[in-house]
């Protein structure tokens, strides 16, 4: 009975079970990261010395590797010296969970070291705009080229095999040409984010614009629709809301390339921060920062999900995204 | 009464003077030696050859053929939505030419607009035409009062059941005032009662508005129950076969069916498109290779 319900093909399910789920989903990864982190005896490959003892090179608050610790015991012990003691240990690159909140809290609040240098919510505000212009100025071309490109065969057929040529074209190569064209700002980090996303936008939007059935098409052209009219009142209202769910997945798409972007030039933004912090093996705030792209990310997207049902009465798909 | 006419040529006095009174009436739509060729991977497929027929104003008429005759060809070509290859179609005397709100269509399918709402759909042809928002919107209240969907006006077409949306689907049609309403098997995905309760209301509309319909089936009872004349087709190439006077008075009603004059139509046309000896067809030289599949004495018949 368990695993019918558990393996039920496409069945809806209650609001409550969706939400336990959703929850579950995210709870299962921590409670692996918590019994890593807390469970003394599972992995653990460091030793945090809290007492050197008579060890020349150890001072307490050093990690070292486990072997080296029992090695050094061992000697002490045979040379009947004070052994150095210490507690079971994760490598600094993997903080415990409390200490990444911790720093999430710490990192907002915390000023940057250097007074001219940004705090992490500007670094945000920051990536978020390249973000916004970036995907702005793909969706301003990609998305209109895509209807057009699905809705005539032969403008489709004119445009898309070099698009199709282009899309493989790694994005991040672009940037030094961009920078060399564009300056060391912004705008070579906007350019690598239009890069990287138009092409395919311009391909997935045509393939959606190609799926309306064509029948729709026929009725309203018996019903007196022009051709022109055909593509405004038809087409689009036609596609809209497979054209949002579209626009959702390239927004993701954006979010990927940013980090490579900000590299470009002048390092700027979250990916500064990130950084920075990892060069002085603030690996706890490394998380904080990391977590926070994915929270912004996550949560524009049910942003974004919740007002497609809003926009979308008709559509029965979006009620189940 | 000539005896020796088949029965369905023979009609009661009151059914031919109206056959007469119908070819008194102006002609909508003249079909000339209309032919159309696909071109295909195995060569050229005819799917029409020299079609010809005049259907007079406020006609009913039904095409019936057997699958692939070209019915649905046939249909699209009038409608403006595929080219022909040959001869001409007459609209009112004008050669139609690409699709236009002067000839409505029904299909088969659902083609209702899923983003509109019920009323909004029927608004949509005169809205393209140009038509103020509050004029298409009274317009389109009093088709769908029509038939009978003035509830429904606000709901989408998702919400609705198949009868329901093929309703809409003509109130829209009809909205733009169309010379002739093309039907391609309309009712032909409904369950039998929907269906029969569809075709009572098609002929009450008919009969109250100044309207032409050309309807494609490939049921005989339907076409017997609605036709003023029935459009036989033949297959490859598709040729009209017969064009027959259907000699059941109107009004009609169901209880017809048992009537000398339906069941000869019928007999006709049963015999038209199944005759007794078929020649081989593409669809007959289909011979599905049966093994069995159960135990020898597990026998069902
Ligand atoms: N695009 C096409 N290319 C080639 N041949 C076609 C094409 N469309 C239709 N045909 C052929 O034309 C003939 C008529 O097709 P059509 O769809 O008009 O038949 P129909 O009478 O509507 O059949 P049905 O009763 O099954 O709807 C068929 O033999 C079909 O194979
Ligand atoms: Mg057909």
């Amino acid at each position: 009975m368990a695993k019918q319900r558990w393996f039920s093909i496409r069945r809806d399910m209650t609001p409550r079970a969706r939400l336990a789920l959703g929850i579950a989903s995210f709870l299962l990864p921590l409670l692996l990261w918590c019994i890593v982190s807390y469970v003394p005896f599972v992995w653990h490959p460091k030793v945090l010395i809290s007492d050197p003892g008579a060890v020349d090179y150890m001072e307490p608050g050093m990690l070292v590797d486990k072997d080296v610790f029992n090695d050094e015991v061992r000697n002490m012990r045979q040379e009947k010296l004070a052994p150095p003691k210490g507690s079971p240990a994760n490598p600094v690159y993997l903080p415990a969970p409390h200490e990444v909140a911790k720093a999430f809290y710490t990192a907002f609040t915390t000023p940057p070291a250097q007074s001219d240098d940004p705090w992490l919510h500007q670094s945000l505000w920051h990536s978020i705009k390249i973000i916004f212009w970036g995907f702005l100025l793909s969706s301003v071309i990609g998305v209109p080229l895509g209807i057009i490109c699905g809705t005539y065969g032969r403008l489709a057929r004119l445009v898309e095999p070099f698009i199709e040529f282009f899309r493989y074209l790694p994005a991040p190569a672009f940037g030094a040409l961009m920078v060399a064209i564009l300056g060391i700002y912004d705008g070579p980090k906007v350019a690598i984010i239009v890069i990287g996303t138009l092409f395919q936008q311009v391909l997935v939007i045509a393939n959606t614009a190609r799926k309306l059935d064509f029948t729709l098409l026929e009725a309203a052209m018996t019903l007196g629709t022009t051709r022109f009219k055909l593509i405004t009142h038809v087409v689009v209202p036609g596609i809209l809301p497979d054209l949002y769910r579209d626009q959702r997945i390239l927004l993701g798409w954006a979010w990927t390339y940013l980090i490579v972007a900000e590299l470009v030039g002048t390092s700027s933004g979250i990916t500064w921060f990130i950084t920075q912090q990892a060069r002085y093996q603030h690996f706890d705030n490394v998380y904080a920062a990391i977590m926070m792209i994915g929270i912004l990310g996550l949560g524009f997207d049910l942003l974004l999900a919740r007002l497609g049902k809003r926009l979308f009465p008709w559509d029965q798909a979006t009620g189940k995204a | 009464m000539n005896t020796e006419q088949p029965l369905y040529l023979q009609q009661e006095p009151a059914v031919r003077e109206r056959f007469a009174r119908i070819r008194e009436r102006e002609v909508i739509l003249e079909v000339k030696h209309l032919g159309k060729t696909y071109d295909s991977a195995q060569g050229p497929v005819h799917a029409l050859k020299d079609i010809n027929f005049r259907i007079h104003r406020r006609e009913l008429i039904c095409v019936i053929g057997p699958s692939g005759c070209g019915k649905s060809t046939l249909i699209r070509m009038l409608a403006g939505l595929d080219n022909h290859s040959a001869g001409e179609i007459l609209l009112d005397g004008k050669s139609v030419d690409g699709p236009g709100s002067d000839r409505g269509m029904v299909f088969q399918g659902y083609t209702l607009f899923p983003w509109l709402t019920v009323k909004q759909n029927v608004m949509f042809g005169p809205r393209m035409q140009g038509q103020g928002k509050t004029q298409a919107e009274r317009e389109a209240l009093q088709w769908l009062e029509l038939v009978g969907l003035e509830k429904f006006a606000d709901a989408y077409p998702h919400q609705l059941s198949g009868g329901m949306k093929q309703r809409v689907a003509i109130a829209r049609a009809l909205v733009n005032q169309p010379r002739i309403l093309l039907m391609d098997e309309p009712f032909g995905a409904l369950d039998a009662q929907t269906r029969a309760k569809m075709q009572a209301h098609l002929l009450d509309i008919w009969k109250n508005i100044d309207l032409t319909i050309l309807f494609i089936t490939h049921d005989l009872d339907e076409a017997t129950y609605l036709a003023d004349r029935i459009l036989v087709l033949k297959a490859h190439p598709g040729e009209v076969q017969e064009f027959i006077e259907v000699p059941v008075p109107r009004p009609r009603h169901p209880g017809q069916n048992l009537t000398e004059a339906y069941r000869a139509t019928k007999a006709r046309l049963e015999e038209l498109i199944h005759p007794p000896e078929p020649p081989a067809s593409e669809e007959e030289e289909i011979k599905p290779h049966l093994i069995r599949l159960t135990r020898v004495n597990d026998n069902v018949e």
